[in-house]
């Protein structure tokens, strides 16, 4: 087996890949804040809605939860031009994410919700505050305290799951990878040094969501799991 | 020529169903087998090990499927194999799976609580034994629910290997929109079909979870 691993042409062309970074980037960050906004907004909605509100909540988070992100991915990139709506490749990306990140998000922040018992609220409520405040101070933010590592989970992968978008040609980092292996033919070379990045870009994403957990949640914060759990 | 969306249509995507399904059993087996082993070691008594086991779960869930993908497609070849894309497939899948569910179950062998382990070794049971016939039994009613759940992310995930040319269903549906172009049709038919291979193992997912923690609290 007399191959040489050489990394030079990739490093080379590292240009390219730097711009797939930029906007594999773009599309977690628009798509992480979008989607986990579009979650909690929904999750509102299921508890404080009708009957109705639950049924289409709940038909839209288990039809996504249960058929792929590519497949999503390709009935908004070919589907929506077919009912007259154009979009780029990289605006179905962006919405494939977005739709995609809010139904796990939903579903986690529900679970968050649901955990609150009853008497907090009966006892925020006796306090004179009003359901507004009850909701905002004693059920959401103790619900995203607790499900606040779970919601982290879903980002990172949602972050990788960008490289998916390279299927509909969106030149995000997965994409450049295959151009720059087109031009240099070290496609091992290639995507080893691709994963690496994408490797880097997960850890420092969990990073900065267990700090910003501690930020924003300073008691039971996830900070606490970041040092994780050493074997019996 | 554009072709209409027919029946055959149809009974061509239906059918390439069971390479999806074929490639999420064979994963799962291949990645269980190796989780299995991922898991042992992440709970083990030695310190290294247990890091490497660590290091691996770290990186398989830090890393897309997609790259995995192409490592072991390309990495495969470069090892002097010359595979058909179902093999490379069927290995990237299992790395994937072996990362989550070594880490599912190293879960589910640290809920096993710790007097179990005591009360075995003060038996004189064995390590293996004490795994064997103590905490492997245990971890295992623990585990039951989280991995058919991960089963879940398993089928939708072979949608991936489409890119290297294994005929599953994402790519014989891509295949069909490009000969029908009808893509709401189509992409809508693989959906469907997706959500209903997915959707029952959801419930039954979430029906196990429901009755282990019943019987836990009574």
């Amino acid at each position: 087996m007399g191959f040489q691993f050489q990394f030079q042409p990739v490093f080379a062309r590292m240009d390219a890949l730097l711009d797939g970074l930029w906007l594999t980037l773009q599309l977690a960050g628009i798509g992480i804040l979008c989607g986990a906004l579009l979650g909690i907004l929904l999750a509102m909605l299921r508890g404080l809605g009708g009957r109705a509100t639950r049924i289409l909540v709940d038909a839209y988070v288990e039809l996504v939860r249960n058929t792929p992100f590519l497949v999503q991915l390709l009935i908004i990139f070919f589907g929506m031009p077919s009912i007259g709506i154009r979009l780029s490749a990289e605006q179905a990306a962006l919405s494939a994410i977005i739709l995609n990140l809010g139904a796990y998000a939903t579903e986690i922040v529900r679970a968050g919700i649901e955990s609150v018992h009853r008497s907090q609220i009966e006892a925020g409520l006796s306090l004179a505050m009003t359901r507004w405040q009850v909701f905002r101070h004693v059920v959401l933010a103790p619900a995203l305290a607790r499900v606040w590592p779970a919601l982290s989970s879903q980002f990172v992968l949602m972050m990788l799951s960008t490289s998916v978008c390279s299927f509909i040609s969106v030149q995000e980092l997965s994409a450049q990878a295959a151009n720059v292996e087109s031009e240099t033919f070290r496609s091992f070379e290639v995507y080893i040094t691709v994963t690496l990045i994408y490797l880097a870009l997960a850890i420092l994403l969990r990073l900065l969501l267990a700090g910003l957990g501690a930020v924003l949640f300073p008691a039971g914060s996830g900070l606490g799991r970041l040092r994780g759990q050493v074997g019996r | 020529m554009i072709r209409q969306f027919t029946q055959s249509e149809f009974l061509f995507i239906l059918a390439s169903a069971r390479w999806t399904l074929l490639l999420t059993v064979m994963s799962m087996l291949l990645g269980g087998l190796l989780g299995f082993l991922v898991a042992l070691a992440r709970t083990s008594r030695l310190a290294p090990l247990r890091a490497l086991a660590a290091g691996w779960i770290g990186v398989i869930q830090g890393v897309p499927v997609l790259m995995l993908l192409f490592l072991s497609y390309y990495g495969l070849a470069l090892a002097g194999f010359d595979l058909p894309p179902l093999i490379a497939a069927t290995v990237s899948m299992a790395l994937y799976a072996s990362g989550f569910l070594g880490e599912i179950w190293r879960g589910s062998i640290q809920a096993v609580p710790w007097q179990q382990w005591e009360a075995s070794s003060a038996l004189a049971f064995s390590r293996p034994q004490q795994y064997r016939y103590v905490i492997l039994p245990q971890a295992m009613r623990i585990a039951i629910p989280p991995t058919v759940g991960f089963l879940v992310q398993l089928v939708k995930n072979t949608s991936i290997v489409s890119i290297i040319g294994v005929v599953e269903l994402a790519r014989a549906g891509n295949l069909v929109n490009n000969a029908t172009f009808q893509p709401f049709k189509v992409f809508g038919t693989v959906a469907a079909i997706y959500f209903v291979i997915c959707w029952p193992i959801s419930l039954l997912a979430r029906r196990l979870e429901g009755r282990l923690h019943a019987r836990r609290a009574g």
